[in-house]
């Protein structure tokens, strides 16, 4: 187990290391700066003189790889540096707006694998029935809806005809707001695991084991809930894997479009107000999600299966 | 190995046709739209539900919604035809030359894939958007350059089955350079998985481009995107409810025809199924 987690880890760390040079790279090239575009917004002039000492202060005139080693540093340590914007250090900016998204991210894959999960199991149970077929008209339909789209009719139908949950924000943080942003994020998800659930478990029902099983009179109770469920799981728990992670990233536009007080959102707002340290810390908070999650799925296969053991 | 998603023929025809009717309005746009999807606003039409006139009513600068989203074809497509050209390219050069060749270069490219792995190609899009600024230029060039992991790792991964095979090494001996067996030899070998791929992620770039535009930071109002229409519709969901449905539903019915497509190919050009998505 150590060892895995080991080697997980070796693959890790130069995967951040990269990403964190690459969006630092990106935005260095960034056209316009915080300040200029302060500037450019017409309503307000800066004294040259003032934003000459900003530039200096934000260390804007350092060349390039020294500004690089010096990010490097900082973010090693836990420091991603002061808010363009609001001056607050941008570790204290994500951190409130983790817990949000976390929850968001959370609800909307646990929906996403009751719902998805459940379906492509049923459905496989019965190739070719009519449930089958609906189930998986449902989920190609899931993979080809826009979130925001399905966000927007979701508010319109149940917030504001019916008139059963509020349409956005955070609220106090209950359930209620919690459902609308969680569903429209989590279609995707769900639509996804339903077509993988079903392939794994009409692959794992085709398998030489389970006719085994069934010939040795077991009963299909128990066929289905001890060999096919959990040789199928595998597959899903690596879907389960990627998607979690990206899911992350993925909530940005629902964030935005539910005004959800998530890291998403805070990314967009950082990225119009050209706030470069909340625009990277953000994205490295989406990455390290990503990676964090996979590591986990990693872990989860060998408790799964023992089969995998990452013995070379 | 039986996937039947839908039985496959059935969901190539309906896919097939709702791809081919979104061409013909992307192509025929200035023929069956009713007016210019910019200049036509006249404020005495503003805000009319959809009726005999308006057949997806009008928006509040009393603009035709009907005729919007027909022109509106054009930028979806358009951006969802060019960046998987792009991806497809860089994607399959990189995965194919990585396979063939091995090596440090193979290391680069797969240390390369997984980076662009880790970051969610939205994210990436709305990074790069936000440096070359709205447009449907950087559109295509941001969607272009971030989903090409896909392709490359199934490019790589067939190639190294297929190096070993009799007719590559006979190739060689024959003279053929490396480029040449890449090409003639190798890439007609993948390119179902790659062609399978490649509608699926049109898609997916449809989706990215409604994203980004409701963000603010693909196309700009007033050009007709799809999701430069929603993201105008949002603050009228009360009063105009229409504003959002229509754009919304031709994403919708573009995208599922595209993956209705991509599952039809698969069954057809992929027995196998390399490219079950994941």
């Amino acid at each position: 187990m150590i060892l895995v987690l080991g080697r997980r880890l070796a693959n890790v760390i130069p995967t951040l290391v990269a990403v964190i040079a690459l969006v630092f790279l990106l935005f260095s090239v960034l056209p316009g700066s915080f300040i200029s575009g302060m500037n450019e917004d017409g309503r307000t002039t800066i004294d040259p003189q003032v934003m000459e000492r900003m530039r200096k202060e934000m260390g804007l005139d350092d060349p390039l790889p020294e500004r690089f080693a010096k990010y490097l540093a900082h973010t090693v340590t836990g420091d991603l540096g002061k808010s363009f914007r609001t001056r607050e250090p941008v570790t204290f900016l994500i951190g409130q707006r983790v817990w949000p998204s976390l929850k968001l991210v959370f609800a909307a894959m646990s929906f996403a694998i009751v719902i998805g999960v459940s379906l492509g199991f049923v459905a496989a149970l019965k190739p070719g029935s009519l449930l089958d077929t609906a189930a998986m008209v449902g989920a190609i339909s899931g993979l080809s809806l826009s979130q925001f789209w399905l966000g927007l009719m979701l508010m319109y139908l149940f917030a504001l005809k019916l008139q059963w949950l509020p349409s956005f924000g955070y609220g106090d943080g209950g359930l209620t707001h919690l459902i609308l942003p969680a569903v429209a994020l989590g279609v995707g998800p769900m639509a996804l695991l339903a077509r993988t659930t079903r392939a794994a478990v009409l692959d794992v029902l085709n398998a030489d084991f389970v006719r085994t099983a069934r010939s040795k009179g077991m009963s299909e109770r128990r066929v289905v809930t001890w060999h096919v469920l959990r040789n199928a799981l595998v597959l899903v728990v690596t879907i389960v894997g990627l998607q979690f992670g990206s899911l992350m990233g993925a909530a940005v536009v629902v964030e935005k479009l539910f005004a959800w007080p998530g890291v998403g959102s805070l990314l967009v707002d950082s990225v119009f107000q050209r706030d470069m340290p909340a625009v990277q810390g953000c994205i490295l908070m989406i990455v390290i999600f990503f990676l964090a999650i996979n590591t986990l799925v990693d872990i989860a296969y060998v408790v799964i299966d023992p089969r995998i053991r990452y013995g070379r | 190995m039986k996937l039947p998603r839908l039985r496959g023929g059935t969901s190539l025809w309906i896919g097939g046709g709702l791809v081919a009717l979104a061409m013909v309005v992307a192509i025929a746009a200035p023929l069956i739209a009713h007016t210019d999807p910019v200049l036509d606003a006249n404020l005495m039409n503003a805000e009319i539900p959809p009726g005999f006139d308006f057949w997806f009513g009008t928006d509040a600068q009393g603009r035709d919604i009907y005729s919007r989203i027909v022109y509106g074809s054009r930028i979806s497509l358009t951006v969802g035809v060019v960046s998987q050209v792009l991806n497809s390219l860089i994607g399959v050069t990189l995965g194919l030359s990585a396979g063939y060749w091995g090596g440090w270069w193979d290391d680069f490219v797969t240390g390369l894939t997984n980076l662009m792995l880790a970051i969610p190609s939205l994210i990436f899009a709305l990074a790069i958007m936000a440096i070359l600024g709205p447009g449907l230029s950087s559109l295509v060039v941001a969607l272009g350059l971030t989903a090409w992991s896909y392709s490359c790792r199934v490019a790589r991964a067939q190639v190294l089955s297929l190096k070993g095979q009799g007719y590559i090494q006979a190739a060689r001996i024959l003279g053929y350079g490396d480029l040449r067996i890449m090409f003639t030899q190798i890439l007609p070998n993948i390119l179902g998985p790659l062609i399978v791929i490649a509608t699926l992620g049109m898609g997916g770039a449809i989706l990215s481009e409604a994203a980004l535009s409701f963000l603010g930071l693909g196309i700009r109002p007033p050009f007709p995107s799809w999701g430069s229409m929603l993201s105008e519709a949002r603050d009228q969901i009360t009063t105009a409810p229409w504003l959002s449905v229509f754009p919304g539903a031709a994403i919708f019915l573009t995208v599922l025809g595209l993956n209705l497509l991509g599952d039809g190919l698969r069954d057809i050009l992929d027995p196998q199924s390399t490219t079950r998505r994941t």
